[in-house]
């Protein structure tokens, strides 16, 4: 197990050698000049030189390379073209907020994921199997962003019943501790703040959870039903067991390896789907500063999130491999 | 696995009405027996129709319209969607937009097809160098999130149509590659293609005419359902700006511009372009599940 662990760890390293090289290319993917395009036609000569010295667009490529992968592996991001900020600060800073609409999200695709599944596969082409299976598939197909907007119009605008943008309302302070605004209120005992942050987050969790929800109902669904048919299943119903119990403690605790492994999947989506999640709801975290990055062409910025994603992606993707392998005694790995 | 156990239990009167006929023509029919399949068949035709005959029978031209007067009009008889902030009419530009979304989603994925394919039928034929050189190109575009790597893309290279269409394309290539390199390496050891090359044939020609005509069944699956997440992505990217440039009819676009009309109320804005994302998305999606069951090679057997 530990040596599969140590194995299955080394491949990240070229992995993650490749997407280090692939964001470090998307500056030489900006056309013409980047130095010109990040400060705009009116620049002058003498501040795009100096902007390009400092990019170290003056040396040559592979130079540049190690710099990059240098100051990235101490933690150096570079900085923000437009405030002279440094990205990796200011991107931690903003990190909580977008790690606490994640997981309120992904809460939110469990709880109601996987049951939905297991009633689906369970009452398999009934009623409630048939809506579930349609309702998952639509909300694969839903554009979130689009899901966003409408539920901010119908309880926000019509209803006026949940707030629609940012993470606290504007007459609430909060001391920052650890930027996770639940966390934070809880911690400094301030119910109204928690009550606060609690309604600012449901509804963009409810629409980042969407996609994760459907998939994970999907695939409970479809895992359920190959163990049902298991011998093992059948066994424990000709013990006469209640159904029940086959249900949850037979069936269920084996079909939700795969399910596990969608979970971890989902990550990376949640994590780009922030994009657009936070651009509708105003909600202060990364996605939100790369939309903003974007439009004020902060290349350094949008670089610097996206390296931390991916490497994030890759870390979350080894530890389910992982985990799988310990969780499951059935498999080996050779 | 669900597409598997849903299609064992519609096997044995599929077997029946497909026996005789040709593989395709089995498939079509049992792609047509399910109800959900045919739903979907029928809302991406009805798409690609809109895409293909509204500019047609009715000329549009985006950089005119405008009508200041009719500014945010709730939906009436004349302009049964309402109009937008420029007083346009958001029935015809949906309609209209239909051939840029759809077509950006079918591009992209007709380019992260061909070569997506073609990079994975010769890693698994060729294997070594070939394959590890491909294979590992693949998993570090796959350690991104698609969404995020389309999107940090296209903020590079610049926003618009065309680099929209490779970011899209590139983000979708991995699956095609690995798809078509599983179905070489399984096919490889298969007797008539070892038979092929006992006879003396190129491994061009076996490649061409053995291989790749026997695995495309699930590059089909792959493509359509690539085609509603492409729509999903080229919307993403619109919504961000970072696609369609106004005033070019596009979903996503449309989204981005009613985001900052939504608080007044005008539902009509934001409702029917988003309407148009999720139904054509759902169709490719509701068909390329009908597609898998109806084409898993399982079946023909018996």
């Amino acid at each position: 197990m530990r040596r599969y662990a140590i194995r299955r760890g080394l491949t990240i390293v070229p992995v993650l050698l490749g997407v280090s090289v692939l964001v470090f290319s998307f500056i030489h993917l900006i056309p013409g000049d980047p130095a010109l395009t990040m400060l705009g036609e009116r620049a002058t000569p003498e501040k795009v030189a100096e902007v390009r010295v400092r990019l170290g667009l003056d040396r040559p490529i592979w130079q540049q390379y190690l710099l990059y992968i240098g100051k990235a592996l101490q933690g150096d991001l570079g900085v923000s073209i437009i405030r002279g900020d440094p990205v990796a600060s200011d991107l931690l800073r903003r990190f909580p907020a977008t790690v606490e609409l994640a997981a309120a999200a992904i809460v939110v695709a469990i709880a109601f994921g996987i049951p939905i599944g297991v009633a689906s596969a369970v009452w398999r082409n009934s009623l409630l199997d048939s809506l579930a299976r349609l309702g998952a598939l639509t909300g694969v197909s839903m554009p979130i962003f689009w899901l966003g907007l409408v539920l901010a119009w119908f309880f926000g605008v019509q209803l006026r019943i949940l707030p629609t943008g940012f993470r606290l309302g504007s007459g609430t302070a909060l001391v920052p501790w650890t930027n996770f605004a639940l966390l934070d209120a809880a911690l400094q005992g301030d119910w109204p703040a928690f009550v606060d942050a609690l309604r600012h987050l449901i509804l963009p969790a409810l629409a980042l959870a969407t996609i994760p929800l459907a998939i994970i109902a999907r695939m409970t669904r479809a895992s359920m039903l190959e163990v049902l048919s298991r011998e093992y299943v059948r066994t424990a119903e000709a013990k006469g067991l209640s159904r029940r119990a086959v249900i949850l403690r037979h069936a269920l605790r084996n079909a939700l390896l795969p399910v596990l492994t969608v979970i971890g999947l989902q990550v990376g989506h949640l994590l780009a789907g922030a994009i657009l999640t936070e651009t509708i709801f105003s909600w202060p975290g990364i996605g939100l500063w790369v939309y903003e990055s974007i439009e004020s062409r902060d290349y350094a910025i949008v670089q610097g999130v996206t390296l931390f994603i991916a490497v994030i992606v890759v870390g979350v993707n080894l530890l389910t491999d992982v985990l799988y392998a310990a969780v499951d005694p059935r498999i080996k790995y050779e | 696995m669900t597409a598997m156990l849903e299609a064992a239990a519609a096997r044995g009167s599929a077997r029946e009405t497909g026996r005789g006929r040709s593989p395709a023509a089995a498939a079509w029919r049992r792609l047509v027996a399910s109800p959900a399949a045919r739903a979907g068949l029928v809302i991406a035709v009805a798409f690609a129709l809109i895409a293909l005959v509204a500019p047609l029978v009715h000329d549009y031209d985006a950089r005119t319209d405008a009508n200041l007067t009719l500014r945010l009009k709730p939906p009436t008889a004349g302009h049964p969607f309402g109009t937008d902030s420029l007083g346009r009419d958001i029935l015809v530009r949906v309609l209209h937009a239909t051939r840029v979304s759809l077509g950006l989603a079918v591009s992209a994925v007709a380019v992260a097809t061909v070569v997506g394919s073609a990079l994975g039928f010769l890693a698994g034929y060729f294997r070594r160098q070939v394959d590890l050189v491909v294979m590992f190109c693949m998993d570090i575009v796959l350690a991104f999130p698609a969404t995020l790597l389309a999107i940090a893309i296209v903020a590079m290279i610049g926003p618009g149509l065309r680099n929209s269409l490779f970011a899209i394309s590139l983000v979708s290539i991995p699956a095609y590659a690995r798809l078509s390199r599983g179905a070489v390496l399984a096919l490889r050891e298969q007797e008539f293609v070892l038979a092929a090359e006992g006879l003396g044939c190129s491994g061009r020609r076996v490649l061409l005419s053995h291989i790749v005509p026997n695995s495309l069944p699930p590059l089909i699956v792959q493509t359509t359902l690539s085609i509603a997440f492409a729509i999903l992505e080229a919307a993403a990217l619109g919504f961000l700006g970072l696609g369609a440039q106004p005033p070019t009819p596009e979903w996503g676009a449309m989204l981005a511009d009613s985001y900052k009309y939504f608080t007044s109320g005008a539902w009509w804005v934001f409702c029917f372009p988003g309407v148009a994302i999720m139904l054509s998305v759902l169709g490719f999606n509701l068909l390329g599940d009908g597609l898998r069951d109806a084409l898993d090679p399982r079946l023909g057997r018996g």
